[in-house]
């Protein structure tokens, strides 16, 4: 398990070039997008981390961006709705917004489970 | 939750208006749109609903040094620059000297899966850099309801909208949202419920298959607007709304005379012409030479240094000048001095408001002072009466306006009433010519009379109206006991008068030579006659002298045998006597 803690993340992603870190096969990458700690935020970054627990255990990476501090990036994934998390890999990218609190839906977005 | 952008709203300061640098929206809505509030823009399909908000944001930033944030839900950038680069304007350009800037928003339905709640804090945020990326005092978001198709949760939707537009009002920014309009409603989603201010609708109709673009303020809290639906055109230079609307009764009136071109015809206009600023209308059938009078005053407008405008619905200007130059009127030179211009097309290449509004934009661009409108009948074609007479009402009032004197040929067909088919334009008109083609004896001949001439002393004449190699020519028509006669009737009429005072004047010529021959008979006469009786009068003389010597001789010798036998003397005093007698006679002829 390995998750970078909220609001650590400084990197300065594009949304394109998803971050593949060498070796791990079926890696899911996962980019969780706040606008400062909100309730709603905090019970999304939850929701996220128990289903990656659940199903992913091991082969997931998440990372936070909270538009609040870094609003130019809302641009690149083409957010709107916060919160939004993005599936980068596996390709392809997919969206789901809310706050991760129906599991079912958030794993038929992420294709764990057939839709 | 969001609290950074939650500022301290200020107080209202009654209704500023933001000009937008549309030509004629600021206008007719006095002032452009409300400052730092939200303007709704509504439309179908091809509305012009981008372009408008497009144009706001381009003269914002080049008129008004006012930067924009455009923000796009349905073309990309690339897109939007294209699209505009067709009316002449760089985005690109604007975008590099930090004056607009592009967001382009792109939400894909089925990449998206909602699992609970969401707010939009997202786009607020985008909007929030583009706009602090130039100090945006305009933003336009195009169109809004892309967010409804594309993300689910019509309620939430609902709220962050709202929340919104309360947002760009707190933030002082003047927004121009589109919408597309709704089966029945203003927007398909209802938006007009949250932007409250001022709300305009656009419309794009289809009549006898031309197009015509329509604008409407269907809304604008605390302030007057015009209620009409004004037309509007995309041209190369972008859109152009058409304020054009019965501008009332309140315009001068000049003393100022205009001649006509046509000296006899002034001469029927009180010897002066028309009034400066009014408008004449010049009916009449085909082929009557409506077009020629119309060319002639716009030959004398050019002459006086006056700018003519001619706007032509049924001859190229090639044509009117060659024409023209058929029957001596040279047109060309004032064209080539810049003086006279033409402006051509068919009725039905647009709409009567588009026709309207281009001959407004012509007359404001050239600024003329006569104006040609060769024929309005043609506008028949593309309206119906009372379109096509609230449309040359408005022109008229607008041509007064500017006082420009304004000339309106129509075509009368042959059938109809020649005076009461005129579009129902002539009760606006100052001067009604009317040019007839009279039709007798086999042959065609053009009559002018003056219908009416507001404030002129006209004359009731008609007059033949003929064309010749330098012009337009009038002639007294033929009016005697024959009644009136025209054309070769005039003239036959004209030549047997001549024949007919030829032969007075041969008769009288003989009758005093008769005169004169009778005198000189008489006088011959009277001399002979004179001759005679002097002649007689001599010879009967000359018998009384002798009997006189006779009797002289007789009394002498009877005298003397009296003597010889000694008579008395009385018969000597008888003798005496009647010597005194004949001395009286021989004097009285001497006289």
């Amino acid at each position: 398990m390995k998750t970078t803690p909220r609001k650590s993340s400084r990197r300065a992603t594009n949304g394109h070039a998803p971050q593949v870190e060498s070796g791990e096969p079926n890696r899911w990458n996962l980019r969780l997008y706040v606008a400062g700690q909100t309730p709603r935020s905090l019970t999304a970054f939850n929701n996220l981390k128990g289903i990656c627990e659940e199903y992913l255990k091991g082969k997931y990476h998440i990372e936070v961006i909270d538009l609040m501090e870094n609003p130019t990036l809302a641009r690149g994934d083409q957010i709107l709705a916060i919160p939004t998390l993005v599936r980068k890999l596996p390709q392809p990218i997919r969206k789901i917004i809310g706050d991760l609190s129906n599991t079912e839906r958030v794993l038929v977005g992420l294709d764990i489970q057939p839709r | 939750m969001v609290t950074h952008s939650r500022r301290p709203r200020s107080k209202p300061i009654g209704l500023q208006k933001e000009p937008t640098g549309i030509s004629g929206f600021d206008e007719i809505t006095r002032g452009g749109v409300p400052k730092g509030r939200p303007t709704l823009i509504c439309g179908g399909a091809g509305a012009g609903k981008t372009l408008f908000a497009m144009e706001f944001l381009v003269r914002g930033a080049t008129l008004f040094n006012e930067p924009g944030v455009f923000m796009s839900f349905e073309e990309s950038e690339e897109e939007l620059a294209t699209n505009v680069a067709s009316l002449g304007v760089d985005l690109n350009e604007l975008i590099a000297d930090k004056k607009l800037v592009l967001d382009y928003v792109f939400i894909e339905r089925s990449e998206i899966e909602e699992t609970g709640d969401y707010d939009l804090e997202g786009l607020f945020l985008r909007l929030e850099v583009a706009i602090n990326l130039v100090g945006a005092k305009r933003v336009v978001l195009d169109t809004l309801e892309t967010l409804f198709s594309g993300l689910p949760n019509e309620a939430t939707i609902r709220a962050e909208l709202r929340r919104l537009f309360r947002w760009l009002k707190d933030k002082g920014l003047t927004a121009v949202i589109t919408c597309e309009r709704g089966e029945g409603t203003l927007t398909r989603y209802g938006l007009e419920e949250y932007v409250a201010d001022c709300v305009i609708l656009l419309d794009h109709r289809v009549n006898n298959q031309i197009s015509t673009r329509r604008m409407r303020i269907v809304k604008y809290r605390g302030t007057s607007h015009g209620t009409n639906e004004y037309p509007f055109f995309i041209d190369e230079k972008g859109f152009s709304v058409l304020p054009i609307t019965s501008l009332g009764l309140t315009h001068t009136a000049p003393t100022e005379r205009v001649s006509s071109g046509i000296k006899r015809l002034d001469t029927m206009l009180g010897g002066k012409g028309f009034y400066r600023a009014s408008s004449i209308l010049v009916s009449g059938t085909a082929g009557t030479g409506k077009s020629t009078l119309a060319a002639h005053f716009v030959e004398a407008a050019c002459r006086r240094g006056d700018r003519a405008l001619f706007f032509a619905f049924e001859e190229s200007q090639d044509q009117i000048i060659r024409n023209m130059h058929s029957i001596g009127i040279d047109l060309e030179r004032f064209v080539k001095k810049g003086l006279l211009a033409f402006h051509n097309a068919r009725p039905a290449a647009w709409g009567l408001e588009v026709h309207l509004a281009m001959i407004h934009k012509e007359i404001v661009d050239f600024d003329p002072q006569v104006v040609v409108v060769d024929p309005i009948t043609n506008f028949l074609a593309i309206g119906d009466d009372v379109e096509t007479k609230s449309m040359l009402t408005r022109l008229i009032d607008f041509l007064k306006v500017r006082q420009i004197t304004g000339m309106f040929t129509s075509l009368t067909s042959s059938g109809h009433d020649i005076e009461d088919s005129e579009v129902g334009v002539s009760s606006l008109m100052d001067a009604w010519l009317l040019v007839k083609s009279i039709e007798s004896n086999g042959e065609r001949n053009r009559g002018l009379y003056v219908l009416k001439a507001r404030g002129i002393a006209h004359s009731n004449q008609v007059r033949e109206f003929v064309l010749t190699d330098h012009g337009i020519e009038l002639i007294d028509a033929y009016i005697g006991a024959e009644g009136v006669l025209m054309g070769s009737a005039r003239s036959s009429q004209i030549a047997r008068e001549k024949v007919a005072d030829v032969d007075l004047r041969l008769t009288t010529a003989h009758k005093e030579r008769e005169l004169r021959r009778n005198q000189e008979l008489y006088e011959a006469q009277l001399v002979a006659l004179r001759g005679q009786y002097e002649a007689e009068r001599e010879a009967i003389l000359r018998e009384l002298d002798d009997e006189k010597a006779r009797l002289a001789m007789a009394t002498a010798q009877r005298g003397e045998i009296a003597r010889l036998r000694r008579a008395d003397n009385n018969d000597n005093s008888d003798f005496r006597i009647q010597e005194n007698g004949a001395k009286k006679a021989r004097k009285g002829t001497v006289r």
